[in-house]
């Protein structure tokens, strides 16, 4: 299956995120340790969140012939 | 003179039938059932019509066929409109079919019936085959009209939901004579583009006839054939094709389909929001936990009774200096008193060399006479020798 990178990440972030407040939640660490991590799951929410809130739709058009014409809707 | 009977070549006969069938015959409407059918690489179908006691040869050109909207077959009832035309080189005739429709709707239920038995035995609806539906696809496939409704739904919902995502049509004929060819290239299509993660293959309700290219042979082998996992959506809720059984997932419509393959947006602010309120009720408690931890530490007997454990220490403090002092006291006493004891020996020790010079010490009363008006004369008296004691007695 064809996987791209941007996929990926946006998958990735949220996955790092719900493994952040797993973390947290194991209360096994300190509190610098704890305020790093809610640091770096801070700014995946922002990225995330502004990720989706700034994304376009794309539709691409195949024609029989295997060219592509974009349109960004 | 006998009538002469003309003879003929075979090609004049021929010739002669064939004007007569195709004169008599220009426009004919037939009912009957499809036997040995076969479509060839040309395009042409070659079929036989036939009921209980009769049977015709039928081909229909590519050029007409294509307009039918089903493929026929075996067994099909239907009703044919064409001409009768005669092959010379073989001397058959046939009936050159200019349109075919089902006899009538059961008909194709039946075709679909047949097909499902055959594909179902050679094992296309397989659930074991079913691949899983991505959940966070990258590119979407689209297989349906560019210009339906179906995809103005689809682009709504993907833009509501997940509008990260790119979704890549290959624009197909849905409906109609052509539809399931079309279908089948397009699937094709975005199998050799590659970069989809899910096809949704589809169309909205309608007829049984109007959606019956799903229910086509070739589009159930497409798809069966696809590399890229399929969801079938074809219609509303209620239409089943073959499609559908043969698709990783049948959707009851294409909104649906889009539905289930994108994650929502509002699921993923809800997913973010969840996880962030969570990292930060712990990060709260933690420091709350930490501050309330300084502040048992600032209440704490030690912080805040300084001054009493200053007193305490005075106190300590004082119980040890006085019982330096008890003990300097002890030593001064105990050296006081082995001090007494030396010198009392010390003098013992004087007395005892006097003595055994031959001087003698008076004792009465337990008291040395020091002089002779201190000594009484009727009372007893102790003479001390150097060597011995003798007693006085009165």
């Amino acid at each position: 299956m064809p996987r791209t990178k941007k996929k990926n990440n946006f998958e990735k972030d949220l996955k790092r995120l719900e493994e952040i407040s797993i973390l947290l939640e194991d209360n096994e660490i300190g509190l610098d340790d704890a305020l790093a991590l809610y640091e770096e799951g801070i700014k995946l929410s922002k990225n995330c969140v502004k990720k989706l809130n700034d994304a376009q739709l794309k539709i691409t058009e195949l024609k029989k012939d295997l060219s592509e014409i974009s349109s960004d809707t | 003179m006998a009538k002469e009977i003309q003879i003929l070549s075979v090609s004049e006969l021929t010739k002669e039938i064939q004007k007569t069938l195709e004169e008599s015959f220009s426009q004919v409407s037939v009912i009957g059932e499809i036997s040995n059918f076969k479509q060839h690489i040309s395009g042409h179908w070659y079929f036989n019509l036939k009921d209980a006691d009769a049977v015709i040869n039928c081909t229909m050109w590519k050029g007409f066929n294509q307009y039918v909207f089903f493929t026929p077959q075996d067994g099909m009832k239907v009703v044919l409109n064409g001409k009768i035309t005669v092959y010379p080189p073989r001397g058959n005739y046939q009936i050159d079919v200019r349109s075919m429709k089902p006899a009538g709707v059961g008909e194709l239920q039946e075709a679909f019936e047949r097909l499902k038995k055959k594909l179902e035995a050679e094992g296309l609806f397989d659930d074991a085959r079913k691949r899983p539906i991505p959940t966070f696809p990258y590119k979407i496939g689209i297989v349906t009209a560019i210009d339906g409704a179906a995809f103005k739904d689809m682009i709504s919902v993907a833009r509501r939901r997940y509008p990260l995502i790119e979704l890549v049509i290959a624009p197909s004929k849905v409906q109609g004579s052509g539809a399931a060819e079309s279908i089948v290239d397009s699937i094709k299509l975005l199998n050799d583009y590659g970069k989809v993660d899910v096809i949704i293959s589809g169309r909205g309700g309608g007829s049984i006839e109007d959606l019956w290219a799903f229910n086509e042979e070739i589009v159930a082998r497409a798809i069966y054939k696809s590399k890229v996992p399929i969801i079938s959506a074809v219609g509303h809720e209620v239409d089943f094709t073959i499609a559908d059984y043969v698709a990783d997932l049948r959707a009851p419509t294409p909104s649906v389909a889009m539905e289930v393959t994108t994650p929502s947006k509002e699921e993923i602010f809800g997913f973010i929001d969840d996880n962030l309120y969570t990292s930060s009720q712990v990060i709260s408690d933690m420091i709350e936990q930490k501050k309330y931890s300084v502040v048992i530490s600032i209440n704490s007997y030690g912080f805040k009774n300084l001054l009493d454990v200053i007193i305490g220490k005075n106190q300590t403090v004082d119980q040890i200096i006085s019982k330096i002092f008890q003990s300097v006291d002890k030593l001064i006493f105990t050296t006081k008193n082995s001090i007494n004891l030396f010198s009392s020996t010390i003098k013992s020790y004087d007395i005892q060399n006097i003595l055994k010079r031959g001087f003698v010490l008076v004792e009465q009363n337990s008291k040395f006479v020091g002089s002779a008006s201190e000594f009484i004369k009727d009372k007893n008296a102790k003479l001390k020798f150097y060597d011995g004691d003798i007693e006085i007695n009165k």
